[in-house]
């Protein structure tokens, strides 16, 4: 059908017989795209009474915005939190092989490192969209080292540091720039902690509470101040207490400014957290939940020793830890088994599963006008997934940058 | 006029469904060969319950019909009178309506030929009688000054030049309308009255909707079901047209 577009001229892709995750429901809809964003065909018939150029069909798959994963340290034997010299190509790896996972965003992670690491990586990390070479860049997510001793978990205790000197500056100066930092970990129980908090905020930089022995009022001071983020609630933080809840408290708190939401990131791998304390979690706030990997270098390889920043791990089938201790330290999960271990462990809907590793996460970052949903004119990021959350094909900016082949690789 | 008496909602629904697909599929539309239906219009564009976002979202959005092919009264033009004239030329143009569809308001206008409206009236602006707007201020959100008083209409002349008419009629509160329609006399008070004088009209309807009408009427036009079922068995499909094409006689004429 000849088609009379009076907007663009760019090919119309309308993508049928699928299931489209739209107002936090699966709708028997048709998805259309034009110029790498969803177009509104109602729009386009009325307005420009244009039609599809090419029709695919989807055979009955789910399709959901693209996955989003705001922590993760490495995978496929790249680190983010070593300064090599060929640290370009390993995020470029990282970033191509996450596309299988459902990841069409995410930001790496670095763990505690002293400054030089931090010089000298932060400035090869750069914000780009994704696209066939890769899942998009975010931003950077620096975990550390402004955190606490007695909760470092499977950070370096050397390299751990306070701001209690010059704030602001002290943490400018360890990290050298904060061009492309999206968010920063740190413990809000350390002196003039707030004062750093605002600071951040101000740049637009997301602030995370976590590897923290922080109580509840210093958290929810912390809240007050512009923090907005747990970094893998239960893990690296005091136990919930009945009469002090600690940093878990945020999840109910009534002190939390109107009009915000606190999220929190749940690694959803069966090991950090019992499958009991994420389904609590998740009944008290399901609105805040994002699904993170935490993975480190090792994912996606065999067992064995691999490292993150400047320790040594070892992976035994998805446990992780700090060589020779029982010291969690990340994961090699991948986020569409974390998706499908959330939908099992907390028997809540395909819908609510899918929205915590993609809905959720932008709105935490902000960007969920663009990503994070299939709402009209936002960017074309998107998973064909089947009835099992299995990921079939992924896209970026309407294009296919991923299938799985019939040999299932 | 034929009156097909279905026993619910869904039932009178599919039935109308069927046999407008059957009438399209005997058309033989094709390049050039259109097969008009003409459909009453009703709110402003752009408002999320607009007739616009209505028929994308039940009837543009399931079917391959290209958007040129699509004319709806646009209550935005300039020249509204203008509009309502250039749309009674596209009819013309397009062979005129082959079937009208519509229903009817339980004070038994078509499209939105309020009681008092000319029978030989053509497409105009039309305003709107104070049933009309409570019955669409649940369009808007309840609030009555944000409905709008008037609307773009097709007249009741102009659904009497198509060559088919269909009225859907469904409900307990519509009942009385129907009775007026047809068992009563024409009357400008009750518009719909005046297909009494369309030589192809079918009323479609469910129990509900002829409660007001005689027993004798209602079990008349059930005795017939049996022929009138035939319009929709078998059911044609656009494939199978070649060899059908000798059957494709109605069983019989009003």
């Amino acid at each position: 059908m000849p088609s009379n577009k009076s907007v663009s001229d760019a090919p119309i892709v309308q993508f049928t017989n699928c299931r489209i995750l739209r107002d936090h429901q699966l709708q028997r809809e048709d998805l259309w795209v034009r110029e790498g964003k969803i177009l509104n065909p109602e729009k386009l018939f009325f307005d420009e009474k244009g039609s599809a150029d090419v029709q695919l069909d989807c055979k009955d798959s789910i399709i959901a915005p693209g996955f989003i994963d705001v922590q993760i340290n490495g995978g496929f034997g790249v680190d983010f939190s070593l300064a090599t010299d060929d640290f370009k190509s390993g995020i470029e790896l990282v970033s191509q092989k996450i596309l299988s996972h459902g990841v069409t965003s995410f930001c790496p992670t670095l763990v505690t490192s002293p400054p030089s690491v931090y010089h000298q990586v932060l400035p090869q990390i750069s914000v780009r969209n994704g696209g066939a070479h890769g899942a998009g860049i975010l931003g950077a997510h620096l975990e550390g080292p402004f955190i606490s001793k007695e909760k470092k978990g499977a950070h370096p205790e050397h390299c751990l540091r306070t701001f209690e000197a010059g704030a602001f500056q002290d943490l400018l100066a360890t990290y050298g720039s904060l061009d492309c930092v999206q968010i920063v970990t740190l413990a809000p129980e350390m002196r003039r902690s707030n004062e750093v908090i605002q600071e951040l905020t101000k740049r637009g930089i997301c602030v995370s509470l976590g590897h923290s022995v922080a109580n509840l009022s210093q958290a929810e001071e912390a809240v007050q101040h512009g923090a907005t983020f747990i970094t893998h609630l239960f893990n690296a933080m005091l136990p919930f207490h009945h009469r002090d809840p600690g940093i878990v408290g945020l999840l109910t708190s009534d002190k939390i400014p109107a009009g915000r939401r606190v999220f929190y990131g749940m690694i959803s791998d069966g090991i950090h957290t019992n499958p009991a304390a994420l389904r609590i979690a998740h009944r008290a706030h399901p609105k805040g939940l994002v699904l993170v990997t935490d993975a480190i270098a090792g994912m996606g390889l065999a067992p064995g020793r691999h490292t993150l920043g400047q320790q040594v791990v070892e992976i035994d089938g998805l446990n992780t830890y700090i060589a020779g201790t029982k010291t969690l330290s990340g994961s090699v999960a991948t986020m569409d088994t974390c998706v499908r271990h959330f939908q099992e462990a907390t028997g809540c809907s395909v819908e609510t599963a899918l929205e915590a590793a993609s809905l959720h996460p932008a709105q935490l970052l902000g960007i969920e006008h663009k990503k994070g949903t299939l709402n009209y004119d936002s960017d074309a990021d998107f998973l064909m997934l089947n009835d099992s959350l299995y990921v079939q094909a992924t896209y970026i900016a309407g294009e296919e940058v991923w299938r799985q082949d019939a040999l299932g690789m | 006029m034929k009156l097909i008496i279905l026993e619910n909602y869904s039932q009178a629904s599919e039935w109308a469904a069927k046999y407008i697909r059957n009438r399209i599929v005997q058309f033989e539309p094709g390049p050039g060969r259109f097969f008009t239906l003409g459909l009453p219009t009703g709110l402003p564009r752009d408002h999320p319950e607009s007739y616009h976002s209505f028929m994308w979202n039940n009837f543009f959005k399931h079917i391959d019909i290209s958007p040129e092919n699509v004319h709806i009264l646009d209550g935005n033009a300039p020249d509204l009178q203008a509009e309502c004239d250039a749309f009674e030329e596209k009819i013309k143009a397009a062979g005129g309506i082959e079937l009208f569809v519509g229903g009817i308001g339980p004070d038994g206008h078509i499209a939105f030929n309020e009681p008092g409206s000319s029978l030989v009236s053509r497409t105009r602006v039309k305003t709107l009688a104070m049933d009309t707007i409570l019955a669409n201020a649940r369009f808007f959100d309840g609030d009555l000054s944000k409905v709008p008083t008037m609307a773009l209409t097709v007249g009741v002349g102009t659904v009497m030049d198509a060559r088919e008419v269909m009225i859907l009629i469904t409900g307990a509160h519509k009942a009385f309308a129907l009775y007026k329609a047809i068992e009563d006399g024409v009357n400008h008070m009750w518009t719909v009255s005046a297909f009494q004088q369309h030589p192809n009209t079918v009323f479609v309807c469910d129990e509900d909707a002829t409660l007001e009408l005689k027993v004798k009427t209602v079990k008349y036009f059930k005795g017939l079901m049996l022929v009138h079922n035939k319009l929709v068995e078998p059911l044609y499909s656009m494939k199978e047209m070649g060899a059908e094409r000798s059957q494709s006689k109605k069983p019989y004429s009003d």
